[in-house]
């Protein structure tokens, strides 16, 4: 892997330290006999990123996971961390790293505290029993870490892989859909931890089938869907470029459709009871306003669409033949360029 | 999650020692793995299963003898013998136990050491730590071998105090109708029971290996039991009699050669290679198995 094929997405091009980019991922596929599950996935982890790993059901994102780990093999393509290889080099390139993919198991006839232990053994840590206090804590385990865990319920083993995982004091996590059947106090719980080691300067890479849950503590997602990425960048330029919906509701809608259509400027996209959907840039929905007030149709609602990344995530991982619209995103054209349906 | 108790560090956690050491430190995390394999064995009731098997037959053996003593026993030739010197109580275990009950035993542990791990999904958990796969495999395999060599003297012990402690610690008579004092008679039985053991090992060899393909224990553990029965069959069948000298087994009562005087190494020796025949490729295959399987269970 040369260093100028380090550059990453979404980010100003610089010469980068294979060392110091957590994830680095070319070409990488798997093939299941039939089932192709990933597809020469490029991906780019940049380091100090709470990095979204966005996709539906069966898209390839626990697929893409384990070959990072080096839990199985490519058929094709690499993967680094920190410019290791954990398919040549094993164990040896997760120095640093640490996660699961689905939940996390344990030995079910022995303690949680047990299970940690034993971790730190294969780690080759002995000196981790203060820690594996902390940790306890942390995850809120402590009154439960004589139990075994055979008897945990799922989120408690939730809770327990997250310790697990800190246990290694990684630079890079690994969490594959960390807040399944979590509470909503466990997903708030696991967001703001997330937050909290991201600003310890620990790297995450996050995947979940759910925009909700990654809108809010990503910066930059990568979107993949039947095992190819369809998009990766920054999450805020999802929202799309200069054009956005606006809904405008005026005295005369008809009236108000009319203008807009002679004005030239701003599109209008649909028309529903009451209300008129329009695509304009910021300045066009400015000479509108006036045009419609010199016009004398009053204005009672001009206001920015507010789209979801729902909307965007359908219309990027449905099938092309899907009959939802893929509209209702501001500046879903624009977006065309950077998302490589 | 509340408080996080300390700021995370961005060192891993896995200093590397300098180059000099890392033969020992190496030695030392696998003297670990095999501490902890040895912990999973202990937290495990098919552990118990498995030496409680083994220990049973010669415990329920002297108890029941003890309590029907009748006159009509010490007429029988069989019994007479027995009942002369309680270190025949081992060998007769050996006897009894050597074609299928130890096998099950040993069967029990390596069939399942491997699949266990499928099982439960803790593959993925401990193959994300930093030890390598090489030294998961090397402390499990020898977690199963030790097992088995347990499982192996404890009968042996527990067979010889019952036995000497009901009957006295005298004389033996051997296969060849000749006597050795008790002393030796008692090193003669460790031998026998190592002996014992060159086959019952590769025949655990063969359940790491099934139990790594199958990643299913009862199928694992099924399969290596009925391994040496299918062979048993296979060298009945008429133009196959040839085989039988290299049948795991006929490897089994090899031992018997040292309990005759003078002391028959024929059958060890043979035994000793058509065992590594089987065992050491059965290993060689769990081995490279698997270095290289994908793990996506669990
Ligand atoms: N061991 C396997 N054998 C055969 N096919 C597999 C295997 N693992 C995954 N697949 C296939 O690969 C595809 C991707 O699966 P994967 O588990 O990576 O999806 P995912 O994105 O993690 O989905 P989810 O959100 O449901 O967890 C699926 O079509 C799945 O059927
Ligand atoms: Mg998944």
């Amino acid at each position: 892997m040369s260093p100028d094929a380090l550059s990453m997405a979404g980010a100003p091009q610089r010469d980068f330290d294979p060392q110091l980019v957590p994830v680095c991922a070319r070409g990488l596929t798997k093939r299941y006999s039939e089932v192709l599950a990933v597809d020469r996935l490029d991906l780019t982890v940049p380091p100090g990123a709470v990095f979204g790993f966005l996709g539906p059901n069966g898209a390839g994102k626990t697929t893409t996971l384990r070959m990072l780990l080096g839990l199985i093999m490519p058929s094709a393509g690499s993967a680094l961390l920190f410019g290791r290889d954990p398919i040549r080099e094993g164990a040896r390139a997760l120095a640093g790293v640490a996660g699961f993919v689905e939940a996390p198991r344990f030995y079910p006839y022995l303690s949680g505290r047990r299970n940690l232990e034993m971790m730190a053994a294969l780690d080759g840590n002995t000196s981790a029993r203060a820690r594996i206090d902390e940790l306890l804590e942390l995850v809120a385990l402590s009154g439960a870490a004589k139990q075994r865990v055979g008897g945990y319920s799922h989120g408690m083993g939730q809770r327990l892989g997250i310790a697990a995982a800190l246990l290694r004091e990684p630079r890079l996590l690994i969490l594959d859909e960390p807040t399944t059947g979590l509470d909503p106090g466990g997903i708030r719980d696991m967001r703001e931890l997330i937050l909290r080691l991201s600003a310890e300067g620990i790297t995450i890479l996050l995947s979940s089938h759910q925009l909700s849950e990654v809108q809010e503590i990503c910066r930059e997602v990568a979107i993949i869907r039947r095992g190819r990425i369809v998009y990766t960048g920054a999450i805020a330029q999802l929202h799309g470029g200069p054009d956005r919906a606006y809904r405008l509701q005026t005295s005369d809608n008809a009236r108000a459709a009319e203008l807009i259509g002679a004005q030239g400027a701003a599109q209008l996209l649909e028309s529903e009871d009451g209300e008129l959907r329009i695509s304009a840039t910021q300045a066009q929905v400015g000479e509108l306003s006036l045009a419609l007030g010199s016009a004398g149709i009053a204005l009672y609602l001009l206001a920015p669409l507010q789209a979801t990344l729902e909307d965007l995530f359908f219309s990027l991982t449905e099938d092309d033949d899907d009959a939802r619209p893929a509209l209702s995103i501001g500046g879903a054209g624009a977006d065309q360029g950077r998302v490589g349906l | 999650m509340s408080t996080l108790g300390r700021q995370a560090t961005v060192e891993p956690a896995t200093a590397r020692p300098a180059p000099t050491a890392a033969g020992s430190w190496r030695s030392a995390r696998l003297r670990s793995l095999i501490a902890w394999e040895l912990r999973k064995l202990r937290a495990q009731k098919r552990t118990y299963l498995g030496l409680g098997l083994a220990i049973l037959p010669p415990a329920v053996f002297v108890i029941f003898w003890n309590l029907h003593q009748g006159p009509h026993r010490a007429q029988n030739v069989f019994a007479r013998e027995i009942t002369r010197t309680g270190l025949a109580m081992p060998v007769l275990m050996l006897l009894f136990e050597s074609f299928l009950l130890l096998p099950i035993i040993a069967a029990l542990v390596a069939g399942d050491i491997f699949a266990a791990e499928d099982g439960n999904g803790t593959l993925k958990t401990i193959l994300t730590r930093s030890a390598q796969r090489g030294q998961i495999f090397s402390a499990k395999a020898i977690t199963a071998l030790l097992y088995t060599i347990a499982a192996v003297y404890l009968a042996s012990a527990v067979a010889t105090a019952a036995g000497v402690a009901s009957w006295g610690f005298n004389s033996v008579k051997t296969l060849s109708g000749t006597f050795v004092s008790a002393p030796r008679a008692l090193l003669l039985i460790v031998a026998a029971d190592a002996c014992y053991l060159i086959p019952l090992l590769a025949l655990a060899a063969i359940g790491l290996m099934l139990s790594v393909a199958t990643r299913n224990s009862a199928a694992a553990v099924l399969a290596t039991v009925a391994a040496p029965i299918v062979l048993l069959i296979v060298g009945q069948i008429p133009g196959l009699e040839g085989t039988h000298p290299y049948l795991l087994t006929e490897q089994f009562q090899a031992w018997q050669g040292l309990m005759r005087t003078p002391t028959d190494w024929g059958p060890v020796a043979h035994s000793a290679w058509v065992c590594a025949l089987y065992g050491l490729p059965a290993l060689a295959i769990a081995y490279l198995t698997f270095l290289r399987r994908d793990v996506a269970g669990g």
